[in-house]
């Protein structure tokens, strides 16, 4: 039967589809990971201490930076999107500060009670 | 008498109705937000595990003499250095850097699936969202024995002061360290691997409906768009994960 159609046709493309433009996106991949090997590289050659913690930590930061901003497309987003989704992560970085030195002080009341 | 009506002037303003301010669908703004609320839990988890290993005794020795112990919190390098085949091989790290690798590899293939969809290239959508399913379920896989390794434990075990031995992990003991730092893996791991077990259900009903040709009818491929930035997100989290759990 003729009428037997395959509805999809009536929504195909008329005309060229576009070349893919994935130069960017490879570069991130690769940006991306550059700064994982980075990390090990450190984590293999350098004694563990509060300036590899602070390499490491910076180095994060600078992946999330690429993910979010590129993969996530939020550089590309209006101004005021793109500080409604950071200014909440933010304060979150005031709650990591207040629990950790919390933590700290806990070990040093317990380590310290008797003397 | 006058009839005329002074008809108010419409306002135009960014935030005064009629426009989009953040000239984002409403979708994706939902989205956004999910993971805004989604990221404050994973930091609630990794700020918690900061929080218990700064009140924990920390390991002061050599790297090379450490040993196991429920006194001092464990080097992580010390606890996750098996890979598959290589059974007693010291190789610290390694496994985990193959997963990472693994996950960024599946975040760029969903991203080049995004933007085959904003082509309307629909063949190249599910090539893309097919490697990115490889990818995701690849990583399952890697978590999967991860875990079993934890759970299982290493030959040695713990040497415990009346000469027992502890071997692996549970919620209640823990041959590498003290309990907490197995809770803390079982969680924070679980809930990562939890949410990737979601995404790539998620991924698998993208792809059966790319394949069946619902976006391209619908006109766009914003489903394939907003299941990417939750899958980008989860690849963010494993990067934070990595750092404060494997790495530091």
């Amino acid at each position: 039967m003729a009428a037997h159609s395959d509805h999809s046709n009536e929504f195909q493309q008329t005309g060229e589809i576009p070349k893919a433009q994935t130069k960017v996106i490879w570069k991130t991949f690769f940006i991306l990971v550059a700064l994982t090997a980075v990390e090990f590289l450190f984590a293999f050659t350098m004694d563990a201490g509060t300036l590899r913690n602070a390499i490491f930590i910076i180095l994060t930061v600078f992946k999330a930076f690429y993910i979010v901003a590129e993969f996530m497309h939020l550089k590309h987003e209006t101004k005021a999107l793109i500080w409604s989704i950071i200014l909440p992560m933010a304060l979150v970085m005031w709650l990591m500060v207040a629990l950790i030195s919390e933590g700290s002080y806990y070990f040093d009341s317990i380590r310290n009670y008797f003397n | 008498m006058s009839t005329s009506t002074t008809l108010e002037e419409p306002k135009t303003g960014t935030w005064d109705g009629g426009n989009e301010p953040l000239k984002a669908s409403y979708g994706k703004l939902m989205m956004w937000f999910f993971l805004l609320s989604d990221a404050f839990t994973f930091a609630a988890f990794l700020i918690v595990y900061g929080l218990s290993r700064h009140s924990h005794l920390p390991y002061t020795g050599s790297p090379e003499e450490f040993q196991f112990s429920t006194e001092w919190w464990p080097i992580p390098e010390k606890v996750f250095n098996a890979f598959p085949g290589f059974h007693g091989v010291d190789l610290p790290l390694a496994f985990v850097a193959l997963m990472t690798m693994i996950l960024i590899l599946s975040s760029v293939t969903m991203v080049l699936a995004v933007e085959a969809g904003h082509r309307m290239d629909k063949n190249d959508v599910q090539k893309w969202l097919l490697w990115t399913i490889l990818f995701g379920g690849t990583f399952l896989g890697c978590q999967a024995w991860e875990w079993t390794h934890f759970i299982v434990g290493t030959e040695e075990g713990m040497l415990l002061a009346d000469g027992t031995r502890i071997f692996g992990a549970n919620m209640t003991m823990n041959q590498y360290g003290p309990p907490l730092f197995a809770n803390l893996f079982f969680f924070i791991t679980g809930f990562h691997g939890f949410h990737v077990t979601v995404g790539w259900i998620l991924l698998v009903i993208a792809f059966i409906s790319t394949v069946n040709g619902v976006y391209h009818k619908r006109g766009h491929y914003e489903m394939v768009e907003k299941i990417g930035l939750y899958w980008h997100f989860v690849d963010l989290v494993w990067v934070f994960v990595f750092t404060f759990f494997y790495l530091i």
